[in-house]
């Protein structure tokens, strides 16, 4: 992966977060979380800035952040997309609406389009099960999605 | 306050706001606004009704009517015809499928008749952004008669005497477990409540914080006050947003009002409660990973003894409970024990809510006694399979569990039938299943899940559950030996016998629970090449029967590939090499001229 420089308002950033959490090694995850909330995302760089911060080593931080599932070291589209593939949307046919937008988008999950306006993601369960299969765009969600809505989810943003 | 007239409750839970009824609420409160009626009718966001298929739901007070699948373009008739003019919306009301008769009152529906909401009670009636509405339903009550008519062994002694168990899956005996952190001698304790909801299908605990979250808080503190701790956490998964956004604003209402903080109505009694935010790992539902967890680290389980109640936060002695066993805690010490302990079987004591999805009409959130049968859940409840088709079997207990069948329907559900049926209770996911599922998929399903959540430390399960899903993989994808079946057996067992922790002791029961109730069906795949259910799709094959077709082109339009050609009114055909085997053209097809091999 080529090397990022940050640029130095982002490092205060991250300094700022760790002191807010008194730089305490123990306060790791709520750093991580403060930080991809306001980054997008956590690349080596940044964790390096968190390890000197809380005074341990980078290998430690990167243990952290690969072993959720909710920290990421890949920028995210700018639609990011879920599919729920809890047990739930699963038996209502989760499978095949993610291979569609894989088809669509030709990226895998975990991936983003060369313009980078989507990315794919599979999440465990939002808890809506009534309406499986369910997909969330952002912070919207869809509900009862069949393969065949899959073109029209991803036209409603194709132009934003 | 207000002495409104009539209430209109809005579920407010995470699937209705998905079908918009933040924007159904806004409509009705403008409206009602613009009609002068504003002191008179009030407007409340509630948590889950538990009626999830049917959502948005509102419900109309004091005449109970129930209307279902709201939209906001409906507001505009429901305020005019039942606030104006005091008619139902007759078209929003539930329809029974079996009668077909239109039921107003939700009391009167299958779905609520069978069921006692002891953890749910608030669910749905109260706004959960409001204290007082919750101190109004006897709230935070419990709290008070502990603090200041009960010591901490007559508290512990109650609950014991209820009966009730670790609802998180485990089934441990809550009272003896704050028993034995209580006797542990230290000068620093912690309350922890377990609120990494990881099960996939599974969201009550969810709905509690969403939609009562006052009653975990006022548990927890009553933990406190028995095992001696002054200090609680909630470790919650950073997925829950909204249930996050309540529970903050609750302890805020709650410190506000002196019930958690410093000496606590004035009784000295100092509790004090905060949030952990987990990250997405399934594993830390177990509780020496959480605890690890919460401390900074990578959520790898550790070996027990030493237990959390002697060494856990910190390595402080910590006493993990699970959100729906704190939201029973003030309704068993507000009602009795004796109360609680006459609702279940001999050995598994009061209710038990259940997550009941997949293909069944009525998909929701339920709360039935223990000892309620299948049957009950599935058929009265649950309203049948979806689409008329055949009930094949229902997975409890999540990726931990296991599937049981038409003959274990009449079992009447508590915490040892599962487990002696070969499932177990779980967290209370129910995943139901019809003739189209196919069960040696859904086993891969399950150790897909368990590969990608296994923390890697112990060999059996990072290395063993990897070579279980290959198995699997090889089996759905066509390409299975007569011996594969075996070796799944062997190596299920190996790896239950030698894991590390629950996560990877429990992760081939899905494998062995399917091969046992449907082996037929794995060597229909292996002997056959065949999938009964018609799912494996490397296993299927689509073709046009020539003299069913009419060349209506519409299989041709709906293809997503452009798999299929031909004339119109002239027969169609399918390429093989370009089908991706989706069955849109199968569905689509109104001649049934398409067949499935």
């Amino acid at each position: 992966m080529p090397k990022i420089k940050l640029a130095e308002n982002t490092v205060q950033l991250i300094k700022d977060i760790c002191k807010e959490f008194e730089n305490k090694e123990s306060e790791l995850i709520n750093v991580l979380h403060q930080v991809q909330s306001k980054l997008g995302y956590l690349p080596a760089e940044v964790q390096e800035v968190i390890a000197k911060e809380l005074k341990t080593s980078v290998a430690k931080v990167y243990g952290v952040v690969t072993f959720y599932s909710f920290f990421t070291m890949i920028p995210q589209g700018e639609n990011p997309i879920s599919i729920c593939m809890g047990t739930a949307c699963y038996v209502r046919g989760a499978e095949q609406v993610l291979n569609e937008f894989k088809r669509q988008l030709k990226v895998e999950v975990g991936e983003s389009t060369e313009d980078g306006k989507f990315s794919i993601n599979c999440l465990r369960c939002v808890g809506a099960c009534g309406l499986a299969p369910v997909v969330t765009v952002g912070e919207k969600v869809y509900g009862r999605v069949a393969p065949t809505d899959v073109k029209k989810i991803i036209a409603e943003y194709k132009n934003h | 306050m207000t002495d409104y007239k009539m209430h209109l409750l809005i579920c407010g839970g995470t699937g209705c706001k998905a079908s918009e009824s933040d924007e159904i609420k806004n409509r009705l409160n403008q409206l009602i606004g613009d009609l002068g009626l504003a002191d008179e009718v009030q407007v409340v966001l509630t948590g889950c009704f538990g009626f999830c298929e049917k959502g948005p739901i509102i419900k109309v007070l004091p005449d109970n009517t129930f209307y279902v699948q709201v939209t906001p373009n409906d507001v505009v008739e429901i305020v005019e015809e039942h606030i104006v003019k005091g008619r139902p919306v007759k078209r929003l009301l539930y329809t029974d499928p079996n009668s077909a008769e239109q039921i107003s009152d939700s009391k009167g529906m299958d779905f609520y008749k069978k069921q006692i909401r002891i953890a749910l009670k608030n669910c749905g009636f109260i706004n959960p952004e409001n204290i007082d509405e919750y101190i109004a339903r006897d709230g935070y009550q419990a709290l008070g008669k502990c603090l200041s008519e009960l010591t901490p062994e007559e508290v512990i002694k109650e609950v014991k005497d209820s009966g009730l168990r670790g609802r998180g899956g485990g089934g441990f005996p809550t009272g003896l477990k704050w028993e034995i952190t209580k006797n542990v001698e230290n000068d620093q304790k912690y309350v922890v409540c377990n609120a990494d909801e990881g099960d996939p299908g599974a969201f009550m605990d969810r709905s509690i914080l969403e939609g009562d979250p006052h009653s975990v808080l006022e548990a927890m503190a009553i933990c406190g006050y028995c095992i001696g701790a002054d200090k609680g956490l909630v470790y919650i998964r950073a997925e829950y947003p909204l249930a996050i956004q309540r529970l903050k604003i609750a302890i805020k209402q709650a410190e506000e009002y002196g019930l958690i903080g410093d000496d606590i109505l004035g009784t000295g009694f100092n509790f004090h409660i905060e949030l952990r935010y987990g990250a997405g790992a399934f594993v830390c539902g177990e509780e020496t990973a959480l605890i690890h967890s919460m401390e900074g680290l990578r959520g790898e389980p550790t070996f027990k003894p030493p237990f959390p109640s002697v060494s856990g936060y910190m390595g402080k002695p910590t006493n993990v409970n699970n959100v729906e066993t704190f939201a029973n805690i003030p309704v068993i010490l507000n009602k009795g024990a004796e109360w609680f302990s006459k609702i279940g079987t001999e050995k598994s004591k009061g209710t038990k809510v259940f997550a009941l999805a997949g293909k069944i009409n009525n998909v929701g959130l339920i709360e039935v006694p223990m000892g309620t049968t299948l049957r009950e859940v599935i058929y009265d409840i649950g309203g049948g399979i979806k689409d008329g088709k055949e009930f094949k079997a229902v997975q409890t207990g999540g990726p931990s569990g296991g599937c049981l069948t038409k003959d274990s329907l009449d079992i009447p559900i508590d915490y040892d039938n599962l487990l002696a049926s070969g499932s177990m209770m779980g967290s209370g996911g129910m995943i139901v299943m019809d003739e189209s599922d196919c069960m040696v998929s859904i086993a891969k399903f399950y150790l897909d899940f368990t590969l990608e959540e296994s923390c890697g430390k112990c060999t059996p399960c990072r290395v063993g559950n990897k070579r279980l899903y290959e198995l699997l993989d090889k089996i759905t994808q066509g390409k299975g030996e007569e011996q594969d079946i075996e070796k799944l057996k062997d190596l299920s067992v190996v790896i239950k016998d030698t894991a590390l922790c629950g996560l990877g002791q429990t992760s081939p029961n899905p494998v062995l629970s399917t091969i046992s109730n449907f082996e037929h069906e794995y060597k229909a795949h292996v002997h056959d090449g065949k999938c009964p259910a018609g799912q494996c799709k490397s296993l299927l094959r689509y073709d046009i029967v020539e003299d069913l077709c009419t060349g209506c082109t519409l299989c041709f339009r709906n293809c997503p590939v452009g798999a299929i050609s031909g004339e119109r009114r002239a027969p169609h055909f399918i390429d093989q090499t370009l089908c991706i085997k989706c069955g849109v053209c199968f569905e689509k097809c109104k001649f049934n001229a398409i067949t499935l091999t």
